[in-house]
């Protein structure tokens, strides 16, 4: 059986008198595509935003890689491995493809400020390392042809894949990707599947993501959580959560 | 044999490699762009690498008189592999790689091929669910192992493990090594070099069978003819199924010994050139089409000064530039505003796509239009126009420096002989020609003479000053209904000078006059249709708008008053057009891979839009197309296609005045 890499402890959170997650607990385990699926106002981003750190739950508590966090920081979160992509865009837009992915390698630059603000000895060994890792990236993205083009010029679906880059600099154990696939199209879906399938495969990285196309999730994912007004109301493989009653009723509504 | 005699010793290109590590040896050899820095090998590394994949094809099976299948984007380890197959004897075959999946099994079961050496996984893919339909494949060698970790399909192997494989033999075993040695000696100058497939405007593909003396022949003619050095780069990106990158990338590699340079991906070409610099380059006219249009959509984007000075110089370079490269004489003043002009902008535009360096550029494949042709030929390109066959390997005739004109394609090389037959047709004869179709007697008899001469299906004359001139496609070439000549590419070629206008077709043949498809150029009516408030959700939608109409109506006004000017061709000018509401595209079969129009196949599948231009009382048509995806699904494309018509009043006059 696979290690644990992550647990979500019967998590609740609140924002004043909102109740956005109630009582939540699943896992997931290392080298799985774990999907977060629900109806608009679930509260699957909110739980990414506690996974990798953003938010911190009233009650419960998050367990990464053995150890258990009642409030984990951003900064904790990231230097275990987690990374993640938003749901709408956080790029730098003024900056390259390649700018932008390079500063995914933040956490592992250690050369000083004073050497990196010359350019100097153990700072430019260290940077040509980190553009070799970045050129990886941009190699294994498809990405080459936009490498000096400034993000705020591309199209969505490329500022996407340079989204996923940038995360994917950070060399993750865990990658967060919050509706990778929103507003693309049929061909750039089918790419996107096609990068995260790979990276699965090829490098063995957990995934975590949440996505509205069902038939994405589907195909993609080993494990799915369903998430309804805050609560799981659902938790296994593709099949049997298709098959599930709570989920059909949640997504195509019932009279309560 | 005929022409030079101080062609090459080696009569076989794995020979020439061996020479090429022998007298270029440290040399570099070959370039790729990989992980964002360009990678070198000499041609001693080079050697080594073709010897040891040689080699390894060897332990897989691969014997003598084998076809090898070739499939995927120009990568030096898949021109590797042509030459390390040709070591062992056998025949590469080098398939279209954006061939959909029936089409190349068509290929491939016909080649017979047991070996296909791919680039990738989305072509292990393909030719994997070819298998299923019995093509006699026995392995799949790829190149990249992306996505193809898991693969534990039956005769799936990487490239790596056959190269190391071989290159373990080779160390251990000198036998081995003496055996391949044995084995490139073995090959002659009469063996088949390649069997290369025409993409075939008209039926299925047929593989043209070229030798190695053949195919050395041509490469060596055009090397004396352009004076082309060792020191020549190139950059490699057009099918390497196509005979012109077959000669360029490879023939010509081997022959001449200059570098060759594999871009990055498709989509770095045009930066990858401009890093490079290539010195000779080879291009179909879409190439350079392409460019203008991306030239002409940027200015108009550019500030007013900018725009005033390139429209300033280019009627300066339009006015005598082509005087300046042909070395006539030129006005003092007229010299001086060039030489500003290329300072300031011929130089930087020239720059801007990577043409700084071009010392010899050939345009083939199709006429280019003589306006697009002229345009670079103004800025001070070499370019040059060649007519070439693939049956030719190549070369036919080839425009000499200083003796350019638009409408012709230039002289034969020396050694190749080229006469018009009594109907008009082309026939041409060399060394370089090819020795026959591939596993088809009836098209080899229907296309070569029992003496040697070749029938190119091309309709020509030969003009005063001994250039070929190329009318159009032998059987293209029609009559309207009351007799006059009709050549549908030449109108068409008119109209494709446009930036707007990316495709035409044109039709006459038996007609009272002449009516045609346009297809707009999405590059250049999107940006457009931007700067003028169009609004549009598709490209059908953009290409039904009325303001689309009156733009190509202009367009089309324009053609026919250079048509009413040549006596020859006045009687067709266009009456009716149509914009058609989707791209003509090769995954519909309505173009070739290399982007000429299947003409037949075009005519049939449109047939109720012909017959509505031809009616004159149809203002519009409902059609319903089958469309099929860049993912290969199949859809269906609906709507109502306007049919727009000139203004007779114009038509009818420019017509009288041209018949008086």
């Amino acid at each position: 059986m696979s290690n644990r890499l992550l647990a979500v402890e019967r998590v609740s959170l609140a924002f004043g008198g909102v109740q956005v997650i109630r009582d939540v607990s699943f896992d997931i385990l290392e080298g799985e595509i774990r999907a977060i699926i629900g109806p608009n106002g679930a509260g699957k981003t909110s739980m990414l935003n506690l996974i990798s750190g953003l938010y911190h739950p009233q009650r419960g508590a998050i367990v990464l890689k053995g150890i258990r966090y009642d409030r984990l920081r951003p900064r904790v979160a990231a230097t275990n491995g987690v990374a993640r992509t938003f749901q709408n865009i956080a790029l730098f837009k003024g900056m390259t493809t390649l700018d932008n992915i390079m500063s995914g390698r933040i956490l592992k630059m250690h050369a000083n400020f004073l050497c990196q603000l010359v350019h100097y000895g153990p700072a430019r060994a260290e940077e040509i390392r980190h553009r070799q890792f970045v050129e990886k990236i941009i190699d294994f993205l498809e990405i080459q042809h936009i490498r000096k083009v400034v993000v705020g010029r591309l199209p969505y679906g490329l500022q996407k894949r340079v989204e996923l880059g940038r995360a994917l600099a950070a060399e993750p154990d865990l990658l967060l990707l919050d509706e990778p696939m929103a507003g693309m199209n049929l061909e750039e879906k089918e790419d996107m599947s096609r990068f995260i399938l790979d990276l699965n495969a090829q490098f063995g990285t957990t995934i975590a993501l949440i996505e509205h196309d069902m038939r994405v999730v589907m195909d993609l994912s080993s494990r799915i959580v369903v998430l309804d007004h805050g609560e799981k109301i659902a938790d296994g493989t593709p099949e049997q959560v298709r098959a599930n009653q709570a989920v059909i009723d949640s997504y195509l509504g019932v009279a309560r | 044999m005929p022409g030079q005699s101080e062609g090459p010793a080696e009569d076989t290109f794995p020979k020439l490699l061996r020479r090429n590590a022998r007298i270029f040896a440290e040399r570099t050899a070959m370039r790729e762009k990989d992980l964002g820095i360009w990678q070198t090998w000499t041609w001693t590394d080079v050697l080594e690498r073709v010897c040891a994949l040689a080699a390894g094809f060897a332990e897989l099976g691969v014997a003598r008189g084998d076809r090898v299948a070739i499939i995927g984007d120009n990568r030096p380890r898949l021109y590797w592999s042509i030459c390390a197959v040709q070591m062992l004897g056998a025949i590469p075959v080098p398939v279209y790689q954006e061939a959909v999946a029936p089409e190349m099994a068509f290929v491939l079961r016909h080649a017979e091929a047991t070996v296909a050496v791919v680039e990738n996984q989305e072509q292990v893919d393909k030719v994997l669910e070819i298998l299923g339909a019995g093509a006699g494949i026995r392995h799949i060698v790829y190149d990249d192992a992306r996505g193809l970790k898991d693969c534990r399909e039956r005769g799936v192997v990487s490239l790596d493990s056959i190269e190391n494989a071989g290159r373990a033999v080779l160390q251990r075993d000198d036998g081995r090594a003496l055996w391949l040695e044995r084995e490139i000696d073995r090959g002659g100058g009469g063996d088949i070099s390649v069997i290369l497939y025409t993409s075939g405007t008209t039926d299925r593909p047929k593989g043209v069978v070229l030798t190695n003396s053949g195919t050395i022949w041509a490469a060596h003619a055009a090397k004396l003819f352009d004076r082309l050095t060792e020191d020549e780069e190139v950059l490699a990106y057009l099918p390497m199924a196509w005979i012109g990158d077959h000669m360029f990338s490879y023939a010509q590699w081997l022959v001449i010994g200059y570098c060759v340079n594999c871009p990055e991906s498709r989509d770095t070409v045009v930066e990858n050139r401009r890093e490079i610099g290539p010195t000779y380059v080879f291009a179909p006219p879409r190439v350079y089409e392409n460019l203008l249009t991306l030239t002409m959509v940027r200015m108009q984007d550019a500030s007013w000064l900018k725009r005033t000075m390139f429209a300033y110089f280019l009627g300066v370079a339009r006015r005598c530039g082509e005087a300046i490269l042909d070395g006539r004489p030129v006005a003092l003043v007229d010299r001086l505003r060039y030489r500003l002009g290329s300072i300031l902008v011929y130089g930087p535009l020239k720059g801007r796509y990577g043409l700084s360096r071009i010392r010899v550029g050939y345009t083939a494949g199709e006429a280019i239009g003589p306006e697009i042709f002229s345009f670079y030929r103004s800025l001070g390109l070499n370019l040059k126009q060649l007519y070439g066959q693939t049956e030719a390997a190549v070369y036919i005739t080839n425009q000499p420096d200083g003796e350019i004109f638009p409408d012709t394609v230039g002289r034969p090389l020396p050694g190749i002989e080229v006469r018009i037959d009594e109907t008009g047709e082309v026939h041409y004869r060399s060394p370089g020609i090819f020795r026959e179709y591939f596993n088809n007697s009836e098209a080899t008899a229907a296309s070569k003479t029992t003496d040697g001469w070749v029938r190119s299906g091309d309709a020509g004359l030969i003009d005063q000053h001994g250039h070929l001139k190329i009318i159009d496609r032998f059987k293209d070439v029609g009559r309207l209904a009351n007799g006059s000549l009709f050549p549908p590419k030449y109108i068409e070629n008119k109209l494709k000078f446009f930036p707007n206008i990316k495709e035409a077709v044109a039709f006459g043949d038996g007609r009272d006059y002449v009516a045609c498809f346009i297809n707009i150029d999405l590059i250049a009516v999107g940006s457009w249709a931007e700067r003028n408030g169009v609004v549009y959700g598709s490209y059908q939608e953009l290409a039904a708008d009325p303001r689309v109409y009156d733009m190509i109506k202009d367009h089309v006004a324009q053609v026919n008053r250079e048509l009413a000017a040549e006596p020859r061709v006045a009687a067709c000018q266009i009456r009716r057009f149509l914009v058609l509401p989707k791209e003509l595209d090769a995954d519909d079969g309505e173009v070739t891979r290399t982007s000429k129009v299947r003409r037949a196949f075009v005519c049939e599948r449109y047939a109720p839009l012909i017959e509505a231009l031809y009616d004159s009382g149809c203002r519009h048509r409902q059609i319903r197309i089958g469309v099929t995806f860049e993912d290969g699904r199949k859809g269906l494309l609906e709507g109502e296609v306007q049919i727009a018509e000139m203004p007779e009043g114009l038509a009818e006059g420019a017509l009288r005045e041209a018949a008086e």
